[in-house]
């Protein structure tokens, strides 16, 4: 459980960390009236989705770090037989990386209210995405044809799991940006969907570490 | 910090017009929580049932010929997990969660409304996904709420096929539920305060919701890895965890898997949930205490970090479920250390309400008596986890009826005695009216001596070494016969116990409708929930002002101050001010 407790470590270090500045020096039965003071309470300038969205993050790597380190413990056993990565993973992953690019551009575009480079870039990312996830099936076919099944070995198991829950994340995110660009093709103005271009860039850039790293597990294993 | 108030976007609550938007479909996280409440309710009347007929096996054996071992392994195990999960989680941050979260902190509902309103309703769906499992081939599973496999998925086992599939989807259904309430509650906490609600004068009930949920939302995922896991060896013959075995003389197609990687994953999530039940209770308690001893609480910021303390550290001491499993005996010691420090702030919080009592203005109040009550029990249930705690004490005492008494003391009865509090403290702020004293006096006093009366005898037996799960104890040289006469009374103990809840029931539809009418604050409480304009609070809470906060949530018997309360929300003047500051 190392990989999770690191995790773990990390998120509860830097809300302990968050709430000493919170709390360090405040006597609040000493303290009495006016708001407007460092700690006016109240709702942050950070959008509400966008706290929500930091949250889930969590919840999602929590998730991904248990699986990580259930696969650490589960290749102790001696009937663990390493498969061999299909090579168009490494083209699936330029395919996100890529996704995750024009994600980025969408939203500076949405930045400048420029609703064509919002609307193009994310048509794009999201086709690079379901790409992607075409590229992730070709995998399995391939692994299929090669004869290792799902059951066939902890280690296959561990790989169409994996590639199965981060790919159905994927699709989570690939719903919030059809919404967003059925609102643009309903020529919502730009400002409207800008939260929601932003909180897809960030999801998928967090996809895309995630992949990254599940990547680098099954190649290094 | 600027104030930009997603609190104050009041004109944006859509407020539905019919009785099925209002009651049904609703978005208002008061609506919701009390959902949470009944579905949560009536689930823990279904595990209560089960928990009766293992008494009646256990005080009669061989008497009702409808208890076989395997009905009686199944009510065993749908018992634990109903409890634990669906009424106890539920009930505490889907209920007490959605309806005071938004109401202490002075927002005007969730962040995430409609979010929320499906949390409730996949919640249900998982609900009714579990009690399905009564009615499919086989029943429910009775692998024990802890699911160990290989037993859980092996045939011979009751329930081995569809009864384990009906809990594992229903718990990974939970999970999904449980997070979209999640990040309500946190986000709504965290973003949707009122202006002057810093965090240090937010009331305890919302740290201990917040943090539980915090804990929630990092440690479900583990649940749901392992029932994910589960579910594929069971359906799609994977090895996570099957092992090479042989099931009624025939070698499975499994091979290798490890059992003990799933014992990991699942106390990963289990213990850190002992805490997800215990942080609400420690939370609410606390401010019943300090409302009904009309006194400020002894300690806030040492209660605060003790709740975060507790929750960093729950996630470090979960092997000490595993302790018989066959681990490395270093990390036998490094567990029982981190679980005896983990005793150092639950300790500070106990001393810390007995503090504040000490030298109050006691009311003994029926939510007072709940509360007085559980500082008992968890003290107690705390105590005996203290042992357990210890490899040398755990492992003879491990899978005997000991174990079974701590629990029920510390996450079993404690939560269940703040549940009841909580509930005679709230129902006027929900109904308007109050529950009846008289009843609810019968209600505790039945309840806290009856679980005593069960629950104390069970350290007994245990020490003598009655096995825990076992449906008849059958003859052994080691138990003497005395120990059928304390299982007897334990399960007389547990009938009344049992038919005093259902006095609680009747209580609650009978004041809903008949009680007495409640006064807009009835126990003088200075937090904001008693303070909303319409009372009970409608749909968005505060009408069109938030209200503005000036002080903490403890200003009991403030010297020199009118009343011996002032509100959170009632601005400072020259009748406040008195001799000292507030």
């Amino acid at each position: 459980m190392t990989a999770t407790l690191i995790v773990l470590a990390l998120i509860m270090g830097g809300l302990v960390f968050w709430l000493i500045r919170q709390t360090i020096n405040v006597q609040p039965w000493a303290e009495e009236g006016p708001v407007g003071q460092d700690h006016a309470g109240g709702a942050y300038s950070v959008p509400a989705a966008k706290i929500g969205l930091i949250v889930f993050l969590g919840v999602a790597t929590s998730l991904f770090s248990l699986f990580a380190s259930a696969y650490f413990q589960r290749m102790e056993f001696g009937d663990w037989r390493p498969v061999a990565e299909p090579g168009v993973l490494w083209f699936n992953t330029a395919l996100l990386v890529l996704g995750s690019v024009f994600f980025q551009r969408a939203r500076n575009a949405a930045v400048r209210s420029q609703a064509n480079g919002v609307k193009i870039n994310l048509l794009i990312a999201g086709m690079l995405t379901f790409a992607f996830i075409g590229g992730q099936l070709w995998a399995w076919k391939g692994l299929q044809e090669a004869g290792h099944f799902l059951s066939g070995n902890p280690a296959n198991s561990f790989f169409y799991v994996l590639t199965a829950i981060h790919a159905l994340h994927i699709l989570g995110g690939l719903w919030v940006w059809s919404q967003t660009i059925f609102k643009l093709q309903n020529k919502v103005e730009v400002y409207k969907v800008r939260t929601s271009v932003e909180l897809c860039t960030i999801y998928w850039h967090f996809l895309l570490l995630v992949w990254v790293g599940l990547f680098a597990l099954l190649l290094s294993t | 910090m600027a104030h930009v108030a997603l609190a104050d976007k009041g004109q944006e609550l859509a407020h539905p017009k019919t009785w099925i938007g209002m009651y049904v479909w609703s978005q208002d996280h008061k609506i919701i929580g009390i959902q949470y409440i009944i579905t949560a309710t009536a689930v823990g009347v279904v595990a209560l049932i089960l928990s009766g007929i293992m008494r009646l096996q256990l005080g009669f054996p061989g008497v009702f010929d409808f208890i076989q071992p395997d009905e009686y392994y199944q009510a065993v195990t749908m018992h634990g997990m109903i409890m634990i999960v669906f009424m106890l989680t539920a009930f505490f941050l889907g209920g007490f969660g959605n309806i005071l979260v938004p109401l202490m902190c002075g927002a005007r509902d969730m962040a995430f409304p409609y979010m929320n309103m499906l949390s409730y309703w996949v919640y249900l769906l998982s609900v009714i996904v579990v009690c399905a499992s009564f009615f499919v081939p086989e029943g429910p599973t009775g692998a024990g709420w802890t699911l160990y496999p290989p037993q859980a998925i092996t045939e011979g086992s009751a329930g081995a096929d569809w009864g384990i599939l009906c809990m594992t989807v229903s718990l990974a259904l939970f999970v999904v539920a449980f997070t979209m309430g999640g990040l309500n509650y946190v986000t709504t906490a965290f973003q949707a305060r009122t202006r002057g609600m810093t965090l240090m004068r937010m009331p305890l009930s919302v740290w201990g919701i917040i943090m539980a949920t915090i804990l929630g939302l990092l440690a479900f995922p583990a649940l749901l890895v392992s029932v994910i896991m589960m579910t594929l060896d069971k359906a799609l013959g994977t090895s996570f965890f099957m092992p090479a075995i042989s099931s009624l003389g025939e070698n499975l197609a499994h091979e290798g898997g490890s059992p003990i990687l799933f014992q990991h994953l699942f106390w990963f999530f289990g213990h850190p949930e002992v805490y997800i039940v215990a942080l609400p209770a420690f939370g609410i308690v606390s401010d019943l205490i300090s409302t009904h001893a009309r006194k400020n609480i002894f300690g806030y910021r040492m209660m605060v970090w003790a709740i975060v303390a507790i929750g960093g550290l729950s996630f470090i001491v979960w092997a000490h479920h595993m302790y018989v499993s066959g681990m490395n005996p270093y990390f036998g010691f490094f567990f029982a250390t981190t679980t005896l420090i983990i005793a150092v702030p639950t300790a500070i919080k106990v001393y810390n309400w007995v503090l504040t009592l000490w030298q109050g203005n006691i009311h003994l109040t029926v939510p007072m008596l709940f509360s007085i009550g559980f500082i008992f029990t968890f003290i107690h249930g705390g105590i005996t986890g203290l042992f357990l705690g210890n490899v040398v004490v755990d492992v003879p005492l491990s899978d005997t009826y000991f174990v079974v008494g701590h629990f029920h003391m510390v996450m079993g009865v404690s939560p269940f005695l703040v549940v009841f509090g909580g509930i005679y403290h709230w129902f006027p702020l929900l109904t308007g009216r109050m529950l009846n004293d008289t009843m609810g006096k019968i209600h505790f006093w039945m309840t806290f001596l009856g679980t005593y009366a069960i629950y104390l005898p069970m350290h007994y037996i245990g020490i003598l070494g009655v096995p825990r799960r076992y449906y008849a104890n059958g003859t052994t040289e080691f138990l003497p016969d005395s120990v059928q006469t304390a299982n007897l009374s334990i399960t007389l103990a547990a009938l009344v116990v049992a038919a005093a809840q259902f006095l609680f029931l009747i209580n609650i539809i009978w004041s809903m409708f008949k009680g007495r009418k409640s006064s807009r604050n009835p126990w003088r409480a200075t937090t904001i929930e008693w303070q909303t304009p319409d009372y009970p609070p409608k749909h968005g809470n505060w009408g069109k002002e938030l209200p503005v906060i000036h002080r903490w949530a403890y200003s009991y018997s403030v010297p020199g101050a009118k009343e011996d309360f002032i509100p959170q929300n009632e601005p400072p003047s020259e009748h406040t001010r008195g001799e000292g500051k507030v």
